[in-house]
């Protein structure tokens, strides 16, 4: 018995399909490294001798040691500017999410204004942000911290109000229902309901904001981006070196210590 | 004396006609049910009532007052008289059952009052005797996601209760609970309406509980009133008119029951 026509078709297009995308992807692949000359085998052929080079270089000294207190200094500072703006951020956000959401926005026309700040916000990488505000403010602690409230704000936006649409709306129909008004709503059911999540991607931006306050802080010249930068230029790699061990060990602990509050919030 | 009276209402929703020409009466003290099939309009309707949702054309009276002529505030001063019930209840579920029996409260309250939650011990008070009426006493503190859905719905009921409402719109009360909590409700809500004198209207699927619980049946189909009369005089001819093709899996349930 021969399997039907139509049923045979179908897998085959499913499988002509697949070929054909993996063909697409190769090719765009093989023709990037012919345009930019990078070499597969010589990249990886690299490979141990750049190890071997980070095993005599990238190893603290004592003369990194003498840096210690100078990098921590630095990375307290990149910490708490990477707080400050998620906080700052956060509080805007919910306050334009509450103007973006399907349940609680006054007008559809703020809905869409909103929206197309949070998304433009969001599209431009952190990083270019650093370097539009480089033009106006300089190389400063403000201009850091700008570029990452910027694009935290264009996140939390969004999640915000997507939060707000999945959780709130029934209770806010309740609410309307029974005469509360568009405050006394926001307030009473919305803010409670969604507790929760607005802490929990509070701290998750806070996580990836000490990131990206890193690779900000080369391009501002401030925190503990600058101090790598610093290092690495005047190639005192054993302290350059420190820095991004210190910087891993900040990562681990505040992504340990969200983790921890997280799980009692929720 | 009519407390509600619905004149030649229509809704669309962009292509979709939701209610065509309705009118409906309902007296004060009354129990009435709107049953039909899903989609069939009665959950726009309901909500018309309160304007929770907008009609496009026709009139609705309650107690005496134009509603679709109202203004904002006007609106939610109307609506403290109006209790509402849902399908899914919608409490907020980390508060706790006294936090959301007070939320009925809240259109009588100052913006300011009602934003910060501040409630007067009268208040309090009231939402204590109420919960002891639906017999939710011992879990006062307790957060309402840690509720079966029987005792949800009573959260819901002591809500609207609270606002000391001439009209209780019903949503499909029974629609995501259990039998036993269903039968539970159900007999409260009748408890309510005979003994407070509160006007009842209510949507149901369920046709048997329809003409068990109320005093009035208004069926709806595709946006019109097909019947409306006592509940004890709804033949099996005019459910499967009501129902369509859907009739004989309803019927089916009844016997089942």
């Amino acid at each position: 018995m021969s399997t039907p026509l139509a049923v045979r078709e179908v897998l085959v297009r499913r499988n002509l399909t697949f070929l054909a995308g993996l063909a697409v992807v190769g090719a765009l692949t093989v023709g990037s490294s012919l345009v930019t000359d990078f070499s597969f085998s010589a990249g990886i052929a690299s490979i141990p001798k750049a190890l071997g080079w980070m095993a005599v270089n990238f190893i603290p000294n004592a003369r990194a040691l003498r840096a210690l207190p100078n990098i921590g200094i630095k990375l307290a500072e990149t910490v708490l500017v990477s707080i400050m703006a998620t906080v700052l951020a956060a509080g805007a956000a919910l306050v334009l999410a509450i103007l973006a959401s399907r349940t609680t926005r006054p007008h559809p026309a703020a809905s869409a204004v909103v929206r197309l700040i949070a998304s433009v916000c969001r599209n431009i990488p952190v990083v270019a942000w650093a370097m539009i505000f480089l033009l106006s403010f300089g190389q400063n602690v403000l201009t850091g911290l700008l570029s990452l409230f910027i694009g935290t704000v264009g996140y939390l936006a969004r999640a915000y109000a997507e939060a707000i649409d999945e959780t709130a709306d029934s209770a806010v129909e309740a609410l309307h229902a029974s005469g509360a008004s568009w405050l006394q709503t926001v307030a009473q059911a919305v803010f409670p309901a969604l507790m929760p999540q607005l802490t929990s991607w509070m701290l998750y931006m806070v996580e990836t904001n000490i990131r990206d306050a890193t690779l900000v802080g080369i391009l501002t010249g401030t925190g503990i981006g600058f101090l790598f930068d610093v290092y690495y230029k005047s190639m005192n790699y054993s302290s350059a070196a420190l820095v991004v061990i210190g910087v891993v060990i900040v990562v681990i602990a505040i992504e340990t210590a969200s983790n921890a509050l997280r799980k009692i919030i929720l | 004396m009519a407390i509600l009276e619905i004149k030649h209402l229509s809704k669309r929703y962009k292509d979709v006609t939701a209610l065509s020409d309705v009118s409906l009466k309902v007296h004060a003290g009354e129990f009435v049910t709107v049953i039909g099939r899903s989609g069939a309009g009665k959950s726009t309707l309901l909500r018309c009532v309160n304007r929770l949702v907008e009609a496009n054309a026709g009139t609705i009276e309650f107690d005496g007052v134009d509603v679709r002529a109202l203004k904002k505030r006007d609106l939610r001063h109307l609506r403290t008289h109006i209790g509402m019930i849902f399908q899914h209840f919608n409490l907020v579920p980390r508060q706790t059952v006294i936090e959301n029996v007070l939320h009925g409260l809240l259109g009588y309250k100052s913006t300011l009052a009602g934003v910060l939650g501040l409630y007067t011990a009268e208040e309090k008070e009231k939402a204590f005797d109420i919960l002891d009426r639906v017999g939710l006493e011992d879990q006062v503190h307790k957060r309402c996601d840690q509720l079966s859905g029987g005792q949800k719905q009573r959260v819901g009921i002591a809500r609207a209760l609270i606002q000391e409402p001439h009209l209780i719109l019903c949503d499909e009360p029974i629609a995501s609970l259990d039998p036993g909590s269903a039968k539970k409700i159900m007999d409260r809500l009748q408890r309510i309406s005979r003994d407070m004198n509160i006007t009842i209207l209510m949507n149901l699927h369920q046709v048997d509980v329809a003409i068990r619980y109320s005093d009035r049946i208004v069926g709806v189909r595709e946006g019109r009133v097909v019947y409306d009369d006592d509940a004890k005089k709804l033949k099996k001819k005019t459910v499967a008119e009501i129902y369509g093709s859907e009739a004989e899996e309803i019927l089916f349930e009844e016997q089942a029951v």
